[in-house]
């Protein structure tokens, strides 16, 4: 792949922070007002850390008061509600915002494009995301607290709540709304912008998994709505979608729900294996194996991800014939997704390999996603799962594949793209630092909860039998481990943006070979690709 | 074959070793006490060897070429980058090893499913926050009652010594006879619960408005716990299960005591009371199910849990306090109490009204019964 | 720009697909009835939409009644009477001939003695759901299951249930 035409901005290279680059406004105003994609893409990056951290919180409240029996600090409707805002904040406001960041940096310079389709749209997409998080921090404060629903919000449990239950539906419909219009966007752009000669099945991978990722947004985020504004209309306008006194039922609710829920974790995975299939070629100093075949098995995991959604039920009471259909679609999805993971080793493999932090995160992904992937399988049989459903097994297997798996790739992405970011390196020893304890800690966590599971404890308990005490306490000791290493990360991304260890080179990455990185300066300027490359 | 039969030694090997340490920490599936949960155990296993292959397979490879393929050993980087038949055969394979691993899981979904020619039908109701047991079929048909957390609320909250059994043990047990099929129909007065004993292989969500149903089979005599499985509001985690199982001579002694405490408890209904015996049996039934929310001070949570001491409610009309404990108050956590019987809603609304405080006049059963619709 | 508005339709296109798949999530609220129906799966499902407690201590008479109005239909209930106590599932079976010699579609109503009876009157299962349609002298015999909801007030001892076929205008042949 090499261009011809270099634009003019290009030969230049400054790094950009200068206030009369940007549109005329300086400081809050910049942002407030930016259509640039480099700058909305800072700014979702940043909004995930905080998220992170705020639902990072949650957690250790979690896990403090679950580090011995009996109830020490939270009653167990607090506790409840702890549970429901971790699972909605790190879901919609940390894990899918960071790749929604990613998409905004990268898919442009990616496929030689000067910026997103629509670029104000893209400022409304994000910044109807500090509102719906505002609204979900509020509910804390009102009459009642936050709801304590689970973030799964199962009907009727929900209508039982107070109206922090309201402020949270009208949050998911903001945050809906968000990733709709970020992913019309994404679509958009990746199907109408790229330069001339960069076909779809030239681009990089992370660009398709962001095009199909986008397509199942914009397929199953309007059924989430559909979900909530029927609990909210059960709730306060007298319908009986949920309610089998007039004509309704529970078991609708998870339908409707699962028909988003699922597609929804492959919404927060693909795009991390995007992530990841930039970089272990980039370190590999290989090409990555089997690009077409990546393409196919990513595809048929999407398509795959419709079919599957009761296997979150099968305790429900669903006939067979229902629970044996969802078996076998589920199971299927093991075979894509191990041609990824054969892929992935096999462009590894006769490679020359270096272990800078990237590099780690992503072995780190792949061992680990792997391992809660299997996990998946074994959730995936259905006597299997009548004995682990609502354990600690789910969510140990949920952590390894969404924390392990998408927050992994997630560090590697940023450690990766960092240099391309700020134009500086960032403290190489400290990162891997930063990744080591956190493999530790993490497996700390989560490893022992799938003992926790097999014994028999179930989720969303905030007090628990005697014989669960030893893993718990394990851990909560992980937990607050894991949280005060992410503190490193945060030192070790300021400092970077503040000058890290020195200029970053041209190509910091010997291996990485994607437009922003073979036809762009080190920092990225302001504004890339204003006239388009050529590909050959 | 012998293969399944290593299989089967060495995965007995690795119960074995499990069960043995099952008692200092628990990290496995508890003992099995019926086939079924024996049988999810050997599919677990199998399905986990299979997995343990594969993962060190990959991950050998994927080691072995960070070792090997490390450009500081000084390995320069092929560029092949395709292979359909390498491709394909990976597609392949995985694809027949699933079909493979189907077939005999799919024999134990069929057979978990299969609830006919029960020989005892229990009707399991879920409340918040308790479970109510029918028995409908069967010996012991007729039998009916409540089964509520026993643990003391000071070894929740720390000011007393914990149990062996915290958190697993109730007022009134379900017993069932041992070798017998049980069936199982679970359904919900409010929201959404399940009802779970691990060493059954049973599980089975509990619906407001729908029955569903289960079967077990518990093959030895003992007592197995479980707790409920799904969130169910604040209480979720305090509403256990223990089912008790038996021989047949000492079912058929346990159901004629129950027979005879459901003729005493009609009795009770009949009768009028002294306050003494309804504040003393009062506080017991305030105890186990008013005391999460309400609190033992009378002084609840408000505003989500109100004070019973000083409330307008408690301190006024007889009649409207009766219906809000046989009704509850809808679009709150108060939930309907109409599943106890008049001499205990008569006791325990009683205690409230002379307690911390109130003093109000003394309910009897007759008026609870009149309340009734 | 030509991008610009290529740009525009598939965004637009995008949109209609997103609010497509909004109805669809309301879509699936009859779809599961419909297929919950069609595969027999409710068979284990008793709605209890009243108190499962079987009101042993008294019963209540039912009557069945029907009535063809102007419909060439001879339409009788298998069983006059039925004592029931209320909350325990009952079912009784209707029978309907067409005399007519082309086919007709009717629509049941119900309607009860005394009417506000009716509130109490709960029925799972009944022909009265949907348009019956019977292909020239066609026989069929129509399930109606119900349970009496234990509130009943106890001045009520007999519940009237009374059937009134009414010919669905614009379908079936001419007399």
């Amino acid at each position: 792949m090499s261009a011809v035409v270099h634009d003019h901005d290009d030969a230049h290279g400054h790094a950009h922070g200068h206030g009369d680059h940007h549109g005329g406004y300086s400081g809050l105003m910049r942002w407030i007002t930016t259509t640039n994609h480099k700058d909305i893409g800072t700014m979702y990056l940043w909004f995930s850390f905080v998220m992170f951290s705020v639902g990072g919180l949650m957690a250790v409240v979690i896990r403090l008061e679950l580090f011995s029996p009996g109830l020490q600090i939270v009653n167990p409707d607090f506790f409840n509600q702890m549970t429901t805002m971790h699972g909605l904040i790190m879901v919609f406001g940390a894990i899918m915002p960071v790749f929604v960041g990613f998409a905004n940096w990268l898919i442009p310079m990616q496929i030689g494009a000067p910026d997103m389709a629509f670029a104000r749209l893209n400022n409304w997409s994000f910044w109807l995301l500090p509102f719906a998080a505002t609204l979900l921090i509020l509910s804390f404060f009102m009459p009642g607290g936050a709801p304590g629903v689970g973030w799964t919000m199962y009907a009727p449990l929900t209508v039982q709540q107070g109206i922090g239950m309201d402020l949270t539906i009208f949050a998911v419909h903001i945050l809906g709304m968000s990733s709709i219009l970020g992913s019309i966007n994404i679509i958009t752009t990746i199907l109408n912008m790229r330069a001339p000669g960069m076909t779809l099945m030239k681009m990089p991978l992370f660009c398709w998994t962001w095009l199909i990722t986008a397509y199942l947004l914009v397929a199953t985020m309007p059924v989430l709505a559909g979900a909530v504004t029927m609990t909210l209309t059960d709730r306060h306008f007298g319908t009986t979608f949920f309610n089998a006194a007039g004509g309704g039922d529970p078991v609708l609710y998870q339908h409707i729900f699962w028909f988003f829920g699922h597609p929804e974790v492959y919404i927060i995975a693909l795009p991390g294996f995007g992530v990841i299939s930039q970089v272990i070629p980039a370190f590999s100093r290989k090409p990555l194996f089997g690009y077409a075949s990546m393409v196919y098995a990513t595809s048929a995991i999407a398509i795959l991800s419709f079919i599957v959604w009761a296997h979150h039920m099968y305790t429900v009471g669903m006939p067979v014939t229902g629970q044996l259909f969802f078996m076998y679609a589920t199971t299927l999805i093991a075979v894509p997704t191990g041609v990824k993971v054969f892929n992935w080793v096999t462009t590894m493999w006769k490679g020359s390999l270096t272990f800078e932090a990237p590099m780690l995160f992503a072995l780190g992904f792949l061992f680990m996603f792997t391992l809660g992937g299997f996990t998946g399988l074994v959730l995936a049989l259905v006597p299997i799962d009548i004995q682990l459903h609502d354990t600690y097994y789910v969510v140990a297997h949920f952590h390894y594949v969404m924390v392990a798996g998408a927050l992994f790739a997630a560090f590697a992405g940023i450690y990766f793209w960092l240099p391309k970011w700020t134009g500086n390196m960032y403290n190489e020893t400290l990162a891997k630092v930063h990744f080591w304890l956190t493999l530790i800690f993490f497996n700390m966590i989560f490893f022992v909860q799938h003992f926790l599971g097999l014994a028999g404890m179930p989720r969303r308990i905030p007090d628990y039998p005697l014989m669960f005490e030893t893993w718990n306490k394990i851990s909560s000791l992980g937990a607050f481990g894991m949280g005060l290493t992410q503190l490193l990360f945060l030192y070790i991304v300021v400092n970077c943006i503040r000058g890290g260890v020195g200029k970053a080179p041209q190509l910091p990455w010997e291996g990485a070979d994607s437009l922003e990185w073979t036809h762009l300066p080190t920092p990225a300027p302001y504004h890339s690709f204003e006239t388009q490359p050529v590909i050959k | 074959m012998r293969g399944m039969k290593v299989l089967s030694a060495l995965a007995g090997l690795l119960g074995l070793g499990a069960s043995g340490t099952a008692h200092a920490i628990a990290w496995y599936f508890q003992t099995p006490a019926s086939k079924m949960a024996a049988d999810i155990d050997w599919l677990h296993q199998l399905v986990m060897w299979l997995i343990i292959v594969i993962f060190v397979g990959v991950f050998g490879a994927m080691f072995y070429a960070c070792w090997a393929h490390r450009k500081s050993r000084g390995h320069r980087a092929e560029q092949f980058h395709e292979n359909t038949a390498v491709e394909v055969l990976w597609t392949v394979i995985p694809a027949i090893i699933l079909v493979a691993m189907a077939l005999p899981v799919t024999k134990v979904v069929i057979a978990q499913k299969d609830t006919s020619a029960a020989d005892i039908t229990v009707k399991v109701t879920g409340y918040q926050w308790k479970w109510g047991y029918d028995y409908i079929k069967g010996e012991g048909e007729g039998i009916s009652f409540l089964s509520t957390l026993a643990t003391p609320r000071e070894q929740i909250e720390g000011s007393a010594p914990k149990g062996q059994n915290y958190l697993l043990e109730v007022d009134n047990e379900m017993v069932v006879p041992v070798g017998k099929k049980i069936r199982v129909i679970t359904t919900a007065a409010d929201v959404v619960h399940a009802w779970w004993i691990p060493a059954f292989g049973a599980k089975q969500d509990a619906i407001p408005g729908f029955l569903r149903d289960i079967w077990f089979r518990a093959e030895e005599t003992g007592t197995f716990r479980g707790q409920c499985t799904e969130l169910c509001g604040k209480e979720h985690g305090f509403m256990p299960i223990v089912v008790r199982v038996v021989s047949a001579d000492d079912y058929s002694k346990w159901v004629g005591e129950r027979k005879q405490k459901a003729v005493q408890a009609s009795a009770e209904d009949a009768k009028d009371y002294a306050l003494p015996e309804l504040m003393q049996r009062g506080e017991k039934i305030y105890a186990t199910n008013c005391v999460a929310c309400h609190q033992a001070t009378g002084k609840g949570a408000p505003p989500a849990f109100p004070p019973l001491a000083g409330s307008k409610v408690v301190n006024g009309p007889e009649e409207a306090q009766i219906d809000v404990l046989l009704n509850g108050r809808p679009n709150t956590a108060m939930q309907a109490f109409k599943q106890l019987s008049d001499a205990e809603i008569a006791a325990v609304i009683t205690f409230t009204r002379n307690s911390w405080g109130n003093k109000a006049s003394e309910v009897q059963p007759a008026e609870v019964k009149a309340r009734r619709k | 720009m030509d991008r610009a508005r290529e740009n525009r339709r598939l965004s637009r296109r995008l949109a209609v697909v997103a609010v497509g798949m909004f109805g669809f999530g309301f879509a699936l609220v009859p779809f599961y009835n419909q297929i919950c129906a069609a595969l027999g799966i409710n068979s284990l499902q008793q709605p209890d939409v009243v108190n499962t407690q079987v009101d042993r201590s008294r019963t209540v008479t039912i009557e069945f009644d029907s009535n063809a109005h102007d419909l060439p239909w001879r339409f009788k209930p298998l069983v006059r009477h039925l004592e029931v106590h209320p909350g325990e599932l009952a079912t009784v079976e209707y029978e309907v001939v067409n005399v007519r010699q082309a086919p007709v579609t009717g629509q049941a109503v119900p309607s009860y003695g005394p009417q506000y009876a009716g509130e109490y009157f709960k029925k799972i299962d009944c022909f009265c759901f949907t348009q019956q349609t019977l292909a020239a002298g066609e026989t069929r015999r129509m399930p109606v299951t119900f349970v009496v909801d234990p509130k009943l007030p106890g001045s009520i001892k007999s519940i009237a249930l009374s059937y009134t076929f009414f010919e669905v205008a614009g379908r079936g042949g001419s007399s």
